[in-house]
């Protein structure tokens, strides 16, 4: 047991962590700017951190979960408006069914609550779908647990109204277009899948609470009331520091959900994953909220930055399952299914 | 970065497993009644026997040079066996280990480890709680000693305590945080008079207060130098905010895996809102286990934290509060789940109150301007 990040580890942080500090939105007009937007597309796609779930030629993935973290959390904490979540869980996606990579860019069709991957019988919405041609979900025949069908479809490219101002979302139905069948995927395998997206998303939590955290710091130092700085109030203190605890354990446990991933058995990775995703998607909310608490009047302005950390985190908190459906998911696990909370 | 056993690991994973089978005491839940404390320095002494007590402590001292990550298998292990925790000495040890000479370490630290000699810890007084350097026990040099005088209070395990670690005032004509210095004194004498605190849920054997009426404490036992006591009670109390340090996730599990059985007996005799509570319990007990593999496995650097123990202790709090609430939603739990929520509502306050925690992490860590 040594969960100290390898010099490789945190070489991928350290250049996932400046390029998101160079290229990511310093404030709500930034996302504006389309040229930034597509230098910082850019930078991820040579970077390759989207393919880091890419099969090797033994179908292992190029890079384990970890790294998958470490990166989704230095891109949140900017938060950085470009696609990574989706085509990296799309990647994975191929993986497991053994098809060869995507030829254009795809993304993940959700179930409308986001809980899971869609299926082709019903209204879905494309999820991280900057610059994505094409969405991946799951065919209709779900009735076989053991081998289910990923099939493709290709995406609008008019973007829904999004609850998150800096990932794209595209709402469609599957039944209007082609589908095209990509592979077979066993259930064991679609379970790891979605510990890796519960894993993936409780990262990125944990990424935009620090910089939900990072902002409001900066403001309390700076923002003067009664001649002095409001951080300096004990009432303000406290806040901060709360949503700063909550967000070191939410570190710690997606770190371990993170490894759980590539280390333990499909189910045992689940409930790892839920574990830390209950504890995420609440400590990032309360701190997304404190940090526009903080920021008092400003942070109920659309110009302010802070409630694209909230926007991010509400649709984070959902993606495969939010708080009830997580909680649900550790005490199946830890009583063997039998409980009731539904 | 890897959460799961080395070879070696798994190998002291079996061999302490195997150990549980036959030596788990049938003790009652830590801190939540009179027998455990009866039965504690026992079990202490039975652990350390078997050489799964101080896992990572130098084997001059007695203990096992192990990677510090060990305690975190011997907590798993520990909560799974239902057997008690381990004894929290840590910080303790850490404070005599890092301030004490090599005599002091030679002849203090021994009997602590291996329970043959049993400590109470003189910090807090009636009027300097939170503000501990106002602290006005005196502590004045006669020949070979030093003749102390005072009133300390929530002074755990008093009335078992062979000795007593004291903070006293050697210097009033310094600034207050500088006159301070440590002093082993022994609590079986005339001029030491100790009486147990009833704690609100009942238990009568774990605080206490102690009176010094010119107490005597040899010269030869001071710990570090003259004035070094508040530099020492740092290295303590920040220690003492360790989950890693204190073995507490061992406590908060045992209970999860009691509630979650008595839950398992009835499936369907508890609401969704108890079962919530539950699933609570269980996801942020994982957490605070999640984050002492990461605090230790720090430490196999020799990293030692300083402000970040206030986050742990943040962290161990709400872990213990909410374990408390699902006791107490759900009424299990050895049947002691009255004395187990009733016992949670102290750890926001020992070792530091929660408030206090709050300011430290807003002004060493956020690095907010103080007031």
């Amino acid at each position: 047991m040594d969960v100290r990040l390898s010099d490789e580890q945190r070489a991928l942080r350290d250049a996932a962590a400046a390029v998101v500090t160079k290229l990511g939105p310093g404030s709500v007009a930034d996302l504006d700017d389309k040229s930034r937007a597509q230098r910082l597309d850019a930078a991820i796609d040579a970077a390759g951190w989207r393919d880091l779930r890419a099969a090797e030629d033994d179908g292992s993935p190029l890079a384990s979960a970890v790294e998958v973290a470490l990166v989704a959390e230095e891109l949140a904490r900017g938060p950085a408006d470009a696609a990574y979540l989706g085509p990296l869980l799309a990647a994975e996606l191929r993986r497991l069914t053994g098809s060869p990579a995507a030829d254009i860019p795809e993304t993940l069709a959700m179930s409308r609550d986001l809980a899971g991957l869609a299926s082709a019988s019903e209204p879905a919405i494309a999820i991280d779908a900057a610059g994505a041609q094409r969405a991946l979900l799951l065919g209709s025949d779900v009735s076989d647990a053991r081998l289910i069908t990923v099939v493709a479809v290709p995406l609008a490219t008019v973007a829904t109204d999004a609850v998150d101002l800096t990932r794209r979302a595209v709402a469609l139905d599957p039944a209007d277009g082609e589908t095209e069948q990509v592979g077979r995927v066993a259930g064991e395998d679609l379970v790891r899948f979605a510990a890796l997206g519960l894993a993936v998303a409780s990262a990125d939590l944990v990424g935009l609470m620090r910089g939900a955290i990072d902002l409001a710091c900066e403001y309390a130092a700076t923002r003067k009331q009664y001649d002095l700085a409001v951080g300096s109030f004990q009432a303000v203190q406290h806040l901060l520091a709360d949503a700063y605890v909550a967000m070191e354990g939410s570190r710690s446990a997606a770190l371990h959900a993170a490894w759980a991933v590539d280390a333990l058995a499909p189910a045992d990775a689940l409930a790892a994953a839920a574990s830390a995703k209950a504890y995420c998607a609440r400590a990032a909310r309360s701190a997304c909220e404190s940090s526009i608490q903080v920021h008092g009047g400003i942070g109920n302005t659309w110009e302010c930055k802070a409630h694209l950390y909230l926007r991010r985190a509400l649709v984070s908190s959902e993606l495969f399952g939010g708080v009830g459906i997580s909680l649900q998911r550790v005490l199946d696990h830890e009583l063997g299914a039998t409980s009731g909370l539904r | 970065m890897d959460f799961g056993d080395s070879p070696a690991e798994a190998e002291f994973r079996t061999r302490l497993r195997t150990w549980l089978v036959d030596n788990t005491p049938d003790l009652p839940a830590s801190s939540t009644s009179d027998d455990y404390w009866a039965g504690q320095a026992d079990w202490h002494r039975s652990l350390y026997a078997a050489g799964f007590f101080g896992l990572s402590w130098p084997k001059e001292i007695g203990g096992q040079e192990l990677p510090t990550t060990c305690d975190v298998i011997l907590d798993d292990e520990l909560a799974a066996a239902g057997a008690p925790p381990r004894p929290s000495l840590g910080y303790l040890v850490q404070g005599i280990w890092h301030h004490g000479n090599e005599d002091i370490r030679r002849r203090l630290l021994p009997g602590i480890v291996d329970g043959s000699e049993r400590w109470c810890q003189g910090f807090s007084e009636p009027d300097a709680g939170s503000d501990l350097a106002s602290l006005r026990t005196t502590a004045v040099r006669d020949g070979d000693d030093y003749v102390l005088n005072g009133h300390k209070v929530w002074t755990s395990y008093s009335d078992a305590a062979d000795w007593c670690l004291v903070l006293a005032r050697t210097d009033s004509t310094v600034p207050k945080h500088k006159g301070i210095s440590a002093f082993r004194v022994p609590m079986h004498q005339p001029g030491v008079q100790q009486r147990p605190l009833k704690m609100i849920n009942g238990v009568t054997r774990e605080f206490g207060e102690v009176h010094f009426d010119n107490a005597r404490a040899s010269a030869a036992d001071m710990i570090g130098e003259p004035g070094e006591g508040w530099r020492l009670a740092m290295t303590v109390v920040s220690h003492e905010r360790e989950p890693g340090e204190l073995g507490y996730v061992a406590r908060y599990r045992k209970s999860v895996k009691q509630l979650a059985e008595r839950v398992a007996e009835t499936p369907d005799g508890f609401r969704s809102d108890q079962l919530e509570q539950l699933a609570w319990a269980m996801v942020e007990s994982q957490m605070l286990r999640s984050h002492v593999c990461r605090r230790l496995s720090d430490r196999l650097d020799g990293i030692t934290h300083g402000p970040e123990g206030s986050v742990d202790k943040l962290l161990m709090t709400q872990v213990e509060q909410t374990v408390g609430h699902a006791a107490l939603a759900l009424g299990g739990g050895e049947d002691t789940w009255l004395e187990l929520y009733l016992y949670s509502r102290a750890q926001s306050v020992m070792g530091g109150t929660a408030q206090i925690q709050r300011n430290l992490v807003a002004t060493r860590i956020l690095g907010l301007p103080t007031s």
